[in-house]
């Protein structure tokens, strides 16, 4: 029964906790990740979150979109900023200056700020064993300071920082695997979501939210600004990532891989890459290079999702 | 009776921390701050104190985790040394800020390079203008009453704002003294529970950490400036406080045998202690020497150093820093600003000395005050440039 999930939209809150009138772009699916990653958690959550585009576009003082607690400190230390909470949270509870009604703790940060800049915090509040839950909003670069290669962004992507060139095609190197780096550290609960599939990300921050100890989603969050993409082609690019097994949906529950959203056949990974200006000039050459990694980590982890 | 107990200060130190009821300890490993921290662990460790002892990994998350925590309204501790000074110099800001309440013990070392492990204040010197409140406690005494005086006044409703107390690393922080613990009642009376003016709230949510656009920037800083000029009035009554809790006053400038000295030693740090041995010195040979203690360094006590300096022809400030390029030494610059409109300046001869460790003497601070007569006889002005590098072989 676990792996069947009944997705009723009428059972979803009306209620939003991240409110509307942010200053995100047009389109912007990390915006709605967010969103749905408050409404999943309710109100009964302290936030800690990284500089990035959603700091900037939900906050700039005296105004907020936040109606739960929020608290943002600097660029790499979310996670350290949500255990310190958390950690807090703990203590007063044990010696009643709080009484105990599970709050729970989200840190939540960019690609860059995650995989790059606060992969050292991230890494200790993990391996420190807190009660909190990491997302990584992914949308693939630094979009926040003007689209700066990061090492979230995909093998071929044009970015200002390796942009595509006479002799460079974009960027060079493959994308981090920022949840099989989180899996490592042996936590109970790792996924994937992406906001083109609302009801599976839902799902997850919820599951992520009862962990019992560190938990971290990472959501593929389209950004048609960076990506050169028509903002209403957001959710539709986002679905073309799961289907082409670029971004598979699943998720590590105590070590256990499932994947959530099955995709029998794959489709041509030149489906998800032609539409995006990011990938305009890669040649069908590098899009075959391409679609060889993605169906050899499909399989990969298809042969994790069996074991 | 308060005990008197022969105890490392590091160790006193802890148990101050212990004694706050602190509920949130985060701390990386660095030298010379280590055995702070490490008793902390062990009175976690054994149930003595009822805390999260939260070993990051880095000074940056350190200060991080300082952060989230006295955000959520919880007392919070950390203690660092130079290099994790500087790591975590990011958040050390912006914790000032956020107006956030932690208490910082620094014990004082050099920052690096050429790397060294010994004692000076090249580290504090670093965030000078961080804007949290900063005082130096000269031993372990000191050391001890002052964590539950930072506690007091960072946690003040009209201050909420991090308070950092420095203190010698290696000459103080591993020197056996004798120190006297307060009762627990003398705590309970000095030290009210923590009641954050915000805190992370579900029931009652706030944003912390908005960004601040060119319109509203300077007005935020502004009032940073003027929320830690503010504090002074609660820094000195808790200072009024615990002389009338344990009977031990302090002030923000202190000065020892400063009437009719001509002379005056200015220090800041246990120096202060070394100098007293030299003035006392001094003053049995029949030489008009006296001197001053800075204890209160942000926000600096303009008033009560003019106050102290009125009758002192010549100030011998020694510095264990340096502003490369600059003033010399950031203590005779700040004291040299403080007197530049007053009618009476006294000549000021400044001294850097006792870098990374190196001891400085009774005998050096004589030496000292032997130059500083000589150049004054010579009649030339000394000027703010001519600092001197003390005891460097050439």
């Amino acid at each position: 029964m676990e792996s069947l999930n009944v997705y009723a939209s009428r059972l979803v809150t009306k209620r939003e906790y991240f409110a509307p009138g942010h200053r995100a772009c047009q389109g912007c699916a990390e915006a709605l990740a967010v969103r749905l990653v408050a409404k999943a958690l309710g109100q009964n959550v302290v936030v800690a979150s990284a500089t990035g585009c959603m700091e900037i576009v939900s906050t700039p003082f005296p105004f907020t979109n936040w109606r739960v607690p929020w608290i943002h400190v600097a660029f790499e230390n979310a996670a350290a900023v949500a255990t310190g909470a958390e950690g807090a949270y703990r203590a007063l509870v044990r010696k009643g200056a709080l009484p105990e009604k599970g709050t729970v703790f989200l840190g939540m940060g960019g690609d860059g700020a995650t995989s790059d800049i606060g992969l050292q915090a991230l890494s200790g509040a993990f391996e420190r064993g807190h009660r909190f839950i990491y997302v990584c909003y992914d949308n693939e670069a630094y979009m926040n300071t003007g689209v700066q290669r990061s090492s979230g962004t995909p093998f071929g992507a044009s970015t200002t920082t390796s942009p595509a060139g006479k002799m460079k095609a974009g960027q060079v190197t493959w994308k981090k695997n920022m949840p099989e780096i989180a899996a490592a550290h042996g936590i109970p609960y790792v996924a994937t979501a992406c906001s083109s599939y609302p009801f599976d990300l839902m799902k997850k921050v919820e599951k992520a939210a009862k962990a019992g100890g560190p938990a971290y989603i990472h959501i593929l969050s389209v950004c048609p600004t960076g990506w050169g993409l028509p903002s209403e082609k957001a959710v539709w690019i986002g679905r073309l990532a799961v289907e082409t097994g670029v971004f598979p949906l699943y998720e590590v529950e105590k070590g256990r891989y499932r994947i959530t959203v099955d995709v029998p056949a794959l489709r041509p990974v030149g489906d998800y890459l032609k539409p995006q200006g990011r990938f305009r000039h890669l040649t069908p050459e590098i899009i075959e290079t391409i679609q060889k990694r993605v169906n050899e980590e499909w399989e990969k982890l298809r042969a994790k999702t069996a074991l | 009776m308060p005990k008197r107990i022969g105890i490392e200060n590091s160790i006193a130190a802890a148990d101050a921390v212990a004694m706050a009821n602190v509920d949130v300890v985060a701390a990386y490993p660095i030298t010379p701050q280590t055995h702070i921290v490490e008793h902390l662990a062990e009175l976690v460790a054994d149930g003595e104190l009822d805390a999260e002892f939260i070993p990051v990994e880095s000074e940056h998350s350190a200060m991080s985790v300082c952060c989230g925590s006295s955000a959520m309204g919880a007392r919070t501790f950390t203690c660092t040394s130079a290099q994790g000074l500087a790591l975590m110099n990011e958040i050390v800001f912006i914790a000032a800020s956020l107006r956030l309440p932690i208490v910082m013990i620094l014990a004082n070392r050099s920052l690096s390079g050429p790397l060294s492990i010994w004692n000076d204040h090249t580290d504090v010197m670093s965030v000078r203008d961080c804007g949290w409140i900063q005082v130096f406690a000269d031993n372990g005494q000191e050391l001890f009453d002052h964590v539950l005086y930072a506690f007091r006044v960072a946690e003040d409703p009209a201050v909420s704002m991090p308070v950092m107390i420095n203190i010698d690393g290696f000459i103080v922080t591993h020197v056996i003294e004798a120190i006297e613990y307060w009762e627990k009642e003398q705590v309970a009376r000095y030290l009210p529970a923590f009641k954050p003016v915000n805190a992370l709230n579900p029931d009652a949510p706030i944003t912390m950490g908005a960004f601040g656009i060119p319109n509203i920037f300077s007005e935020t800083k502004k009032a940073q400036d003027e929320a830690l000029l503010a504090s002074k009035p609660v820094i000195m009554k808790a200072w009024d406080e615990l002389a009338k809790v344990t009977g031990r006053s302090y002030k923000p400038v202190e000065t020892y045998k400063l009437e009719g000295a001509e002379t005056a030693f200015l220090t800041m740090g246990s120096f202060g202690e070394t100098a007293s041995i030299a003035v006392d010195r001094l003053r049995s040979q029949g030489k008009a020497v006296g001197q001053i203690r800075l204890r209160l360094w942000r926000p600096f006590p303009f008033d009560e150093l003019r106050e102290a300096v009125k009758g002192v022809k010549k100030l011998v400030v020694i510095d264990r820093a340096i502003s490369y390029g600059g003033p010399g030494g950031p203590v005779a610059s700040e004291i040299r600003a403080a007197l530049y409109q007053e009618t009476h300046q006294p000549a000021i001869a400044n001294f850097l000395a006792g870098f990374a460790g190196r001891d400085v003497t009774p005998e050096d601070f004589i030496t000292m005050y032997e130059k500083t007569e000589e150049l004054a006889a010579a009649g030339a002005p000394i000027r703010q440039e001519d600092y001197l590098f003390y005891g460097v072989r050439e």
